[in-house]
C-alpha cells in the first residue's frame, strides 16, 4: 500500500522533486506556483536528501542555476508561471542547445503581458513552439490531475536524462492549486559522484587524466559544425515523436464526436461528455498527456471517422493548429476558449458542441 | 657557456603551463586575456587540482576560453556565469569553481547574477577583465568605458551626462558581506603579472576556506578597440585607465 | 660579470608581434624580426647573448610563446 496524502497540485510537484531524487530546486516566487518554493523550503530537503534549495534573485538567475548545475549532470529543476517563463526562455534555449537534462514547471496564468494571477493554457505555443530562440523542442507533459503533478515530475527527469533535453511541465493555476489525493512513491536516493560520472560521461564533473575535458556550449562558430549540431537535435526530436507519444482517450469507439482537450480543460470535458451522452450525443475525448511530441497519429485516426472535432482550451486557439495538421482535413475542427483566467463550464463546451459542429 | 648548453632541460626555469590546450590563442596580439587564462591555469597545475575544477566561460571575447583550457568548462549565456557557478558551487562544494567575465558581460548585462552570487556569499572566484570596450562586437562602449574615451557608439567620447558615468564594479561588491577577497590587477608589466598571480592563487585558495566570494579584476588593454598598437595600449592604461581604476587590494581578509 | 646566465626560446609561429616583450627585458636581449612569420608577424627574437633568465619577457607574453632556461655560472 502505497503513502497518501491529501496535497495541492504545486505541492505535489515539490515533494515528488525531493522524492524522486533531485539534486537542486531554483526559483523565484510568482502566483500561482510560489508554493513549490515555499514547500521545498520548509521540507528543508537539504537537511535529509542533500537537495540543494535556492530563491534566485530572479527567474534569469534560477534558469541559467539550472544549466548550471545540469551542466554537472545533476537533476535540476526550476518552476515558474507565464511571465517568469517567458523570462527563462534564453536559458531554456541554451539549456536545450548544450544538450543538457533539466526539469521546467509552468504553471500557466492568463498572459499576454502581466495577465492575470488566474489558470490559462495560453502558454501552449511557447512551451511547443520553441518560445527561446533556435531550434529546439521541449519535451512536454500536460497533467490533468495532482496526481499526474506528482508523477511526471520523476517522468519528466527521466525523459531529459534519456534525450539530454529539457522538459517541461505544463499546467495551470486550476491544478497548480486544487487539493487531490496523492499516492506517493518511496524515496529514491540522489545519484553518487560515481553514478553522474558513469550515467553521465558528457557532464562538468572535473576532469580527470583518464578523458578529455568536458566542455557545455552551445556555441558554434564553424556553421557545417553547428547544421550537424542542429541536424542531431532533429533527429533527436523525430525519435521523441516515434517513442514518446502519450495520450489518453475516453468513449472515443463509437464517437461520432471528439473533444480534444489537455490539461484542466481536459477534466471539464469529461463532464461535458457525460452530458451529452445522457442527451444522446456520441461524444469522446482525446488527451495529449505530450504535448510535445504531438499525438499526431491517434487524430488522425479519429478525424477519419468521426463527424467533428471541439477543440477545448483555456486561449485564443493554439493546440487546435496541431488537431488541424493532424487530421489532415478529414474532419470539420472548431475551437472553443475562454480567456483572460476564465475556466469554461461543462455546459458551455457541450453547447459549443452542438452549436459549431453538431449544428454548424 | 653556448645557448646550446644552457637550453636543457635541466635549466629550464619557466614554460608554457601543461593546462593550456594546443590551440592558439584567439585574441588579439598583445591582448591581456592570454596572459589571465595563463595564470588561472598555472594556479590550477600549481594547486593540482585539475581534475577538481570546473570553469563558467561568458560572452564576449573570452567566449571560447574553453578551447583553450584544458580543464571542464561551460559556457554561459551573457551575464550569467555567477548564476551558473552559484549552482555549480553548491552542487558540488568540493570543486573550485571560478567564472571568466568581460566587463560587459559582469557589469551591464549581468549587474544583477554578479551583485547577487557576491551578497550570497557564494563560495567560488569570479576573474573580472575590465578593458573599458566590448572588444568581440567591435568595440561599442561598456559600463566601464572611462568619461571622454572614444568607442563606436560614443564616437565623440563618453558624454557622462548623457551615458551615465563608468561603473566601479569592483568598489561596489566589496561594500557586500559575501564578498571575502576584492583586489584589482594588471597584467602588462612582469611585476604586474607576478602580483596578479598572487592574487588569483589567493583567489582560488580561499575556496578552501567557505567564505564567500574572492573577486578578482584585471584592467587589461584592447588594443584593438582602443586602436593602439599593443604597448602604446599598455602605456595608455597606465596614465588612463588605473587613475580611474587604482590598482591594489580592495577588501583584504581579516585574519 | 652576471652571476647567472640565461637563454630563451620562441615559439616563433604562435608569437604575434605584440612586443610587449621587448619593453620588459632589462638586458635588451629581445627584438622583432624582419622577417614574419606563417600568420604574418613580425616575431620576437634574442638578438644578444646578454639573457639572465630573469622571466619577464615569458611571464608578460600573452600568448606563452617563451620559454626561459637559466644557469648559474
Amino acid at each position: 500500500m502505497k503513502e497518501l496524502r491529501l496535497m495541492k497540485g504545486n505541492e505535489a510537484v515539490a515533494e515528488a522533486a525531493i522524492r524522486a531524487g533531485a539534486d537542486g530546486y531554483f526559483g523565484y516566487p510568482i502566483t500561482p506556483q510560489s508554493e513549490i518554493l515555499e514547500y521545498l523550503m520548509a521540507q528543508k530537503p537539504y537537511e535529509t536528501t542533500g537537495m540543494v534549495v535556492l530563491q534566485a534573485e530572479s527567474e534569469v538567475a534560477a534558469i541559467n542555476m539550472v544549466y548550471g548545475g545540469a551542466s554537472c549532470g545533476k537533476k535540476v529543476m526550476t518552476s515558474s508561471s507565464s511571465p517568469g517563463i517567458s523570462l527563462k526562455m534564453e536559458g531554456i534555449s541554451y539549456i536545450a542547445g548544450a544538450e543538457l537534462p533539466a526539469l521546467i514547471v509552468n504553471v500557466v496564468r492568463g498572459g499576454p503581458g502581466l495577465g492575470t494571477i488566474q489558470p490559462s493554457q495560453s502558454d501552449y505555443f511557447q512551451a511547443t513552439k520553441g518560445g527561446g530562440h533556435g531550434d529546439y523542442r521541449l519535451i512536454v507533459l500536460a497533467p490533468s490531475s495532482v496526481q499526474e503533478m506528482y508523477d511526471f515530475v520523476k517522468l519528466g527527469f527521466d525523459l531529459s536524462f534519456k534525450y539530454r533535453n529539457p522538459a517541461m511541465i505544463l499546467t495551470d493555476g486550476v491544478i497548480g492549486q486544487m487539493m487531490e489525493k496523492v499516492e506517493l512513491d518511496d524515496q529514491i536516493p540522489r545519484s553518487t559522484r560515481e553514478e553522474i560520472i558513469k550515467a553521465c560521461p558528457w557532464a562538468t564533473t572535473g576532469k580527470t587524466p583518464d578523458r578529455e575535458r568536458n566542455i557545455i556550449t552551445s556555441l558554434d562558430l564553424d556553421s557545417s559544425k553547428q547544421e550537424k549540431h542542429v541536424l542531431k537535435l532533429g533527429a533527436k526530436y523525430d525519435k521523441m515523436e516515434a517513442e514518446e507519444v502519450r495520450y489518453e482517450t475516453f468513449g472515443c469507439d463509437d464517437a461520432e464526436y471528439i473533444f480534444v482537450a489537455f490539461g484542466s480543460s481536459a477534466r471539464i470535458c469529461q463532464k461535458s461528455m457525460e452530458m451529452g451522452r445522457a442527451k444522446g450525443i456520441k461524444v469522446g475525448l482525446l488527451r495529449p498527456i505530450t504535448l510535445f511530441p504531438f499525438p499526431k497519429k491517434p487524430i488522425k485516426e479519429l478525424a477519419k471517422k468521426v463527424k467533428g472535432m471541439l477543440v477545448v482550451e483555456m486561449n485564443l486557439g493554439q493546440m487546435i493548429e496541431d488537431v488541424q495538421l493532424a487530421a489532415e482535413c478529414k474532419t470539420k475542427i472548431e475551437h472553443y476558449g475562454r480567456t483572460g483566467g476564465i475556466i469554461p463550464t461543462p455546459e458551455g463546451i457541450l453547447n459549443a458542441l452542438e452549436k459549431q459542429i453538431i449544428g454548424g | 657557456m653556448t645557448r646550446e648548453e644552457i637550453i636543457k632541460e635541466e635549466n629550464l626555469v619557466y614554460k608554457k603551463t601543461a593546462l593550456f590546450t594546443d590551440k592558439a590563442l584567439s585574441y588579439c596580439p598583445g591582448c591581456g586575456h592570454g596572459t589571465v587564462h595563463r595564470l588561472i591555469l598555472e594556479t590550477i597545475e600549481e594547486m593540482g587540482i585539475q581534475a577538481s575544477t570546473i570553469g563558467v566561460a561568458p560572452v564576449g571575447c573570452a567566449v571560447l576560453a574553453y578551447e583553450f583550457m584544458d580543464i571542464d568548462m561551460m559556457q554561459a549565456a551573457h551575464g550569467r556565469a555567477p548564476a551558473l557557478a552559484t549552482a555549480v558551487k553548491r552542487l558540488n562544494p568540493d570543486q573550485y569553481v571560478f567564472t571568466y567575465q568581460g566587463d560587459g558581460d559582469l557589469a551591464a548585462i549581468g549587474t544583477a547574477e554578479t551583485i547577487h552570487a557576491c551578497n550570497r556569499g557564494e563560495n567560488f572566484t569570479i576573474i573580472f577583465i575590465n578593458n573599458g570596450i566590448y572588444g568581440m562586437t567591435g568595440g561599442q562602449m561598456a559600463p566601464t568605458t572611462l568619461p571622454n574615451m572614444k568607442a563606436s557608439t560614443c564616437p565623440y567620447g563618453r558624454d557622462t551626462a548623457m551615458m551615465g558615468n563608468p561603473l566601479k564594479m569592483t568598489e561596489l561588491v566589496a561594500q557586500l558581506p559575501g564578498t571575502y577577497y576584492v583586489t584589482r590587477q594588471s597584467v602588462h608589466t612582469a611585476g604586474a603579472v607576478r602580483k596578479c598571480k598572487k592574487a588569483i592563487r589567493k583567489a582560488f585558495e580561499n575556496q578552501k576556506l567557505d567564505k564567500g566570494v574572492s573577486f578578482v579584476e584585471v584592467v587589461s588593454n584592447c588594443n584593438s578597440g582602443w586602436k593602439m598598437t599593443p604597448v602604446q595600449s599598455n602605456k595608455w592604461m597606465e596614465e588612463n585607465m588605473f587613475p580611474y581604476y587604482p590598482l591594489g587590494d580592495i577588501k583584504v581578509p581579516q585574519v | 660579470m652576471a652571476k647567472v646566465q640565461g637563454a630563451i626560446v620562441i615559439n616563433i609561429e604562435r608569437c604575434k608581434g605584440c612586443e610587449v616583450c621587448v619593453g620588459v627585458c632589462p638586458e635588451s636581449v629581445i627584438a622583432m624580426s624582419k622577417a614574419v612569420n606563417g600568420k604574418g608577424y613580425h616575431y620576437a627574437e634574442p638578438i644578444n647573448e646578454n639573457c639572465t633568465g630573469c622571466t619577464n619577457c615569458a611571464v608578460v607574453c600573452p600568448d606563452g610563446v617563451i620559454t626561459v632556461y637559466r644557469v648559474k655560472i
